[in-house]
């Protein structure tokens, strides 16, 4: 039997997880999530990766972007060496795939944030 | 002389508080101005650029970025009227309403007048006053704040070797954030027995990457002349006093401050505001309002919030009761909301308004101590109302109780109180 803790919402449910006959049981949970966690955590952690891209715009020098869904924990820093070598050199609405499909992970690099309105803030006219 | 613009309710600050405020006072009616005083609106969500927001409010982690932008996008689409780059320097109590001063780069030093405020003008990061530093105090010793702008706003890594003072949860955050940037975090020192950052933070940021978080642990002595080249960690004891003996120096060339915020009172307390000392912000009513009839508190300027979803939902709250302030408000009959100070970190609202037509009632509260298998009751007239068994509670993790059919009115009673008991032990 495995303990860990949730991360999915401030309650930080401590879980125990155990195997019997290729099943998993999970206990401590308050939400099914819990149990969708704990199983993942034992098979395949994966994480959301969010961080910034470079931008030629002085004005706003980064854009937050994030993978569009959780990558195995083991792809976290080759990823954040792809993002850091983009260079964004035109404005991008949020939610817009900056790289697709990133080292095979079947995720997106997508921004964060609306660069138009940034700008838009800064007097700037994308 | 130019004519002074008049409005039902300002709101001050352009956080997710303010921006939730703004759009419900705009929405029940009444001729609203948000006043913010950076160039983009957004708050500290702005740099805020991890997921984890939303949860409750759209039932996803969102980004910071994200959270703020689904609302500041409402608020542009409604065409609510909004200043940006404006700084409310002084309110003044007038008449029956209130005079605000700004400043801003195209009018200079200017006044506009309303009948409500809201006051959503956040927070800010404590510094380490009980830090001992010999000799000048060298560069390379941020906030957690800080050295989050620097990093997600500007592109700029403030250190690369730190280690972090305090355990709040920006600190969590910003040694998982330097680590992916390329820093070395050599640890994270706490001078409590227990962190005061959540759970879920300590193992995504610190667990996740074989960062060290040394309990019962202090920064005791900072090494450099004008830049930071070392600090000195030793063990303290339960008083928080260092441990002669236990000295350990760690080379680094940055020392990043997460010792936690108190909310941004100044505004408050020139309008004479009552502020609590425990949740650090006003005292308000159920309807967020302060001791001052027409002047409302919300987000973190109320309390310091864990969940921005709470943020969110006190600032609709609050804008909401400034625009039927406006119209026609009955006069405030307040009683305290009693607790035991020894179980409650502190609870919100502290006072009852015994005249209010709305049944609906909302507590946030916070536990003193780690606490297992607690009743929680709030009780009117000595007749429980609600009861509500936690497995849990902890002081890092604000707790909400809403209370939306009560089984007896709640105006008019005489008497509120909110008690904390043992529960029976469960079997299992
Ligand atoms: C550095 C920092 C990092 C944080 N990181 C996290 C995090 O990672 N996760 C999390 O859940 N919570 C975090 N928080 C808590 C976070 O503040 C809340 O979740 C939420 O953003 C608070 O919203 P708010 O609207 O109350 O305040 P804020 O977002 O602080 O907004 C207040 C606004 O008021 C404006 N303002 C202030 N005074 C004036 C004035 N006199 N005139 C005009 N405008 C004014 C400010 O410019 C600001 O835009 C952080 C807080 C801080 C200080």
């Amino acid at each position: 039997m495995r303990e860990l803790t949730c991360i999915l919402c401030p309650s930080g449910c401590q879980l125990q997880i155990s195997k019997s006959n290729g099943e998993w049981t999970v206990n401590g949970n308050l939400c099914p999530r819990g149990e969708v966690y704990a199983v993942d955590e034992m098979i395949n952690p994966k994480r959301i990766v969010c961080s910034t891209i470079k931008t030629i715009y002085p004005a706003v020098p980064r854009l937050p972007v994030k993978t569009s869904q959780k990558i195995p924990k083991e792809d976290i820093f080759p990823v954040m060496k792809v993002i850091n070598q983009v260079r964004l050199d035109h404005p991008v609405r949020r939610g817009e795939v900056i790289v697709a499909k990133v080292l095979g992970t079947g995720a997106d690099i997508v921004a964060t944030a609306d660069l138009y309105y940034l700008l838009e803030e800064e007097g700037i006219n994308g | 002389m130019r004519a002074i613009k008049a409005y039902d309710t300002i709101v001050i600050g352009g956080g997710p508080a303010g921006l939730a405020a703004a759009l419900s006072a705009f929405e029940a009616g009444a001729e609203t101005l948000m006043i913010e005083r950076e160039k983009r609106l957004g708050g500290i969500l702005k740099q805020c650029i991890h997921d984890g927001f939303g949860i409750i409010r759209f039932n996803q982690a969102l980004t910071g970025p994200e959270y703020a932008g689904w609302y500041i996008e409402m608020v542009k689409k409604r065409g609510i009227p909004l200043l940006t780059k404006t700084f409310v320097t002084e309110i003044e109590q007038r008449g029956d309403g209130f005079r605000l001063s700004l400043v801003n780069s195209s009018e200079g030093l200017y006044q506009v007048i309303s009948k409500s405020i809201v006051l959503a003008n956040g927070c800010r990061e404590r510094t380490a006053r009980q830090i001992f530093i010999h000799g000048s105090r060298p560069a390379g010793v941020y906030t957690a704040g800080t050295a989050q702008y620097l990093v997600n706003i500007l592109g700029y890594l403030p250190t690369k070797r730190c280690v972090i003072l305090g355990s709040g949860d920006i600190g969590l955050i910003m040694a998982r954030r330097l680590t992916l940037e390329g820093a070395k975090v050599v640890g994270v020192y706490e001078a409590k027995a227990t962190p005061s950052g959540l759970e879920r933070n300590i193992v995504q940021c610190l667990d996740d990457y074989d960062i060290p978080l040394k309990l019962s642990h202090t920064i005791t002595r900072i090494i450099g002349e004008d830049r930071v080249e070392a600090v000195e960690v030793s063990r303290v004891d339960q008083t928080m006093s260092p441990l002669k003996g236990t000295e350990q120096v760690i080379e680094c060339d940055g020392v990043i401050l997460s010792v936690g915020l108190i909310p941004e009172n100044e505004l408050a307390e020139s309008l004479g505001v009552r502020i609590d000392p425990r949740s650090g912000g006003p005292y308000v009513d159920q309807s967020f309002m302060t001791g001052i009839p027409g002047v409302f508190s919300c987000g973190n300027a109320l309390t310091v919030s864990d969940l921005v979803d709470y943020v969110s939902e006190t600032g609709k709250y609050a804008g909401a009761s400034a625009a039927s302030f406006v119209k026609d408000l009955p006069a405030q009959e307040l009683i305290p909301i009693e607790k035991n100070e020894a179980d409650f970190l502190y609870l919100i609202p502290q006072c009852f308004n015994i005249n209010a037509v709305e049944q609906r009632l909302i507590l946030y509260f916070r536990s003193r101590e780690n606490r297992e298998n607690v009743q929680v009751k709030v009780l009117a007239d000595h007749q429980v109302i609600y009861q509500q068994r936690y497995q849990k509670l902890i002081p890092p993790e604000m707790k909400r109780i809403e209370i939306d059919s009560c089984p007896k009115p709640l105006n008019g009673i005489r008497d509120l109180r909110v008690e904390m008991e043992e529960g029976a032990k469960c079997e299992s």
